[in-house]
């Protein structure tokens, strides 16, 4: 901030250009802060929206509430099949299970091609970065087909069970670039104290890489808590809809009246994403900004 | 840095001289590897067979050789939604980029709350795939939908976007440019690696900030941009929630949203024709390796490494 006013001054010193070099920065945040509100207002307009009377959403483009009503919440919670209680518990299931895969499944993969030497390394690094890249769509029919032979369909297993076997590469080789970053003689002081392999990965590499795996809980969370075309093939049967899956319940019944309850929900399923944004957003920007992807 | 940048670096690389430890690094990588056998290389072998027969998952699956291919010849849907599937893409895409570029751009001149503004606009990032703003988007853009309630305030009559099959699509690009958080982010720490040196340099010889974003930034910044342009054409080609839940399904209104993945949906889980699906899923693979590979091709002209 500083150099920022100090090359201001001595801009405007040699220019005598007074009204730019001060106007230029309250330019640029009415800029930001305008593009900002345009961007948020529409979600802003839903919270608000599923706080009014059903068919004010057609008249009111307003974000101002007079009486705040839950109405909408509670005829939501009860408009499908289940209460929408039982779909925020299958949803928390099947994101309870990818986290606890991936985190075990990849930190294992990402140790090995961090720091074991072992035939064949690179070949399978460069398979496993490719497959960062493979659209689901090209495994997802035999993939159904195997799972359907095992009696899948309709359990969580088709979603967790994958995640088991790091299916989610990305995470492995966000986790490879941690480790890198880690100090050497660490293992080699673990290693001469006589530690093995596996008392290296557990006491010395896992806890250093908390950082890690703290990106990537909050990615497989909002992930995992966002994934629609997974679960919309393996679960067919309303008492395993998952939180979007019933979400698309409610599109089926168009009807005005429904609009409220339906935005209602969708802010429900919303807040998750929204806390794990505000508590990990530290953790987010640095995964992204460190592998750039997503 | 990047997962691009690793592949195209990994022949380079010399071994360091360790012991090798075969047997700690296969049960390492145990998970992995049944991972990468039972999930995906097997299932992608199957669905190469699959695409050669005729299957529905009840009947067992009858070689046809190369029927679903020539069928794709002449299946006018499919043209429509590759017609679909492009232009989404490259209409999208340049977008997104662009308009993330201009920001973090902006952004990275020590703006005062930068912090704050990149969180939010990140946040539609993390929100744009979920059914919900998909749900918020059908409202959005319906005949009595909230953009044309406020059209409606400075007297401008809207239409039905979304039931209109000449804007159809043109909501779902605006879905995807709105999330233009991610390359945001990218673009922002490549400009962070960006030494000031060059800027204070520039400005002694008297250039200008246009001509600063020109001849410093923007060449500096195309191994980024290259890469953003990679990911989020893969990722675009293979985009489905939002089509699938604006369009409630169909693809619709006459097809305009039907991109190839909800036509391979469409084909594979609602008709179960899975040859047919797995034949579609082939070509989609080909589709993006083509163009992945054409990018990395041109990219040989364009991008500059500054090393």
């Amino acid at each position: 901030m500083t150099t920022e006013t100090l090359r201001a001054t001595v801009t405007t010193r040699r220019t005598g250009v007074i009204t730019w070099a001060r106007v230029r920065p309250l330019v640029t945040h009415v800029v930001l802060a305008g593009s900002a509100l345009v961007m948020l207002y529409p979600v802003i307009w839903m919270v608000v929206s599923s706080l009014r009377p059903g068919n004010e959403i057609f008249r009111d483009p307003g974000i101002l509430v007079k009486d705040l009503r839950i109405e909408n919440y509670r005829v939501g919670w009860n408009a499908l099949t289940e209460p929408f209680t039982r779909y925020l518990l299958n949803s928390a299931v099947v994101v309870l299970g990818s986290i606890l895969g991936n985190l075990v499944s990849c930190s294992m993969a990402a140790y090995a091609f961090a720091r074991l030497e072992f035939l064949g390394k690179k070949f399978w690094f460069a398979i496993m970065l490719l497959s960062i890249m493979l659209p689901i769509h090209v495994v997802i029919v035999p993939q159904y087909i195997l799972f359907s032979h095992l009696g899948w369909i309709n359990t969580f297993l088709p979603l967790i069970v994958p995640k088991l076997l790091a299916t989610d590469a990305f995470f492995v080789f966000l986790m490879v670039q941690f480790i890198r970053g880690i100090p050497r003689e660490l293992d080699e002081a673990a290693r001469i104290d006589g530690c093995g392999r596996g008392s290296i990965f557990l006491r010395v590499i896992l806890p250093l890489m908390v950082p890690a795996l703290a990106t990537t809980t909050i990615f497989t969370f909002i992930w995992t808590w966002n994934d629609f075309f997974g679960q919309l093939i393996y679960l067919t049967d309303p008492h395993m809809y998952t939180v979007p899956v019933a979400l698309r319940g409610f599109i089926d019944s168009t009807s005005s009246s429904s609009w409220g309850s339906m935005f209602a929900m969708s802010v429900v399923s919303l807040v998750p994403v929204f806390l794990a944004f505000l508590l990990g957003q530290r953790f987010l920007i640095k995964g992204i900004a460190t592998t750039g992807i997503k | 840095m990047s997962a691009l940048g690793e592949l195209g670096s990994l022949r380079g690389k010399k071994p360091p001289g360790q012991k090798k430890d075969n047997l700690a690094g296969y049960l390492f990588l145990a998970p992995w590897l049944l991972g990468l056998f039972l999930i995906t290389i097997g299932p992608m072998l199957a669905s190469l067979y699959l695409s050669f027969t005729d299957y529905n998952l009840i009947q067992a699956p009858k070689w046809i050789g190369l029927d679903n291919f020539t069928r794709m010849l002449s299946d006018e849907r499919l043209h429509n939604s590759l017609r679909v599937t492009f232009t989404y893409v490259f209409v999208s895409v340049p977008l997104q980029l662009a308009i993330a570029l201009l920001l973090a751009v902006v952004l990275d001149r020590g703006v005062r709350g930068m912090a704050f503004y990149r969180s939010v606009f990140y946040l539609p990032s993390l929100l744009g795939s979920s059914v919900a703003i998909a749900i918020l988007w059908r409202q959005v853009f319906g005949t009595t939908g909230l953009l044309n309630q406020v059209l409606d305030l400075v007297g401008i009559e809207g239409k039905g976007w979304i039931s209109d099959p000449s804007t159809a699509l043109g909501t779902l690009v605006v879905l995807n440019v709105w999330t233009f958080g991610s390359p945001m982010v990218i673009f922002l720490a490549g400009l962070r690696q960006i030494p000031s040196m060059y800027y204070e340099a520039a400005s002694v010889d008297g250039a200008g900030v246009l001509r600063r974003f020109f001849s410093i930034t923007l060449p500096l910044l195309t191994p980024i941009i290259f890469f953003n342009l990679v990911l989020q054409i893969i990722h675009a080609f293979q985009s489905f929630t939002q089509a699938f839940v604006v369009s409630g399904g169909s693809g619709g209104p006459s097809d305009s949203t039907m991109f190839f993945t909800l036509y391979l949906y469409d084909r594979g889980f609602g008709n179960f024709d899975m040859g047919y699906a797995s034949a579609m899923a082939w070509f989609l693979l080909v589709i993006i390796g083509v163009f992945t590979a054409a990018n990395f091709f041109a990219s040989k002209y364009w991008v500059f490494y500054d090393d």
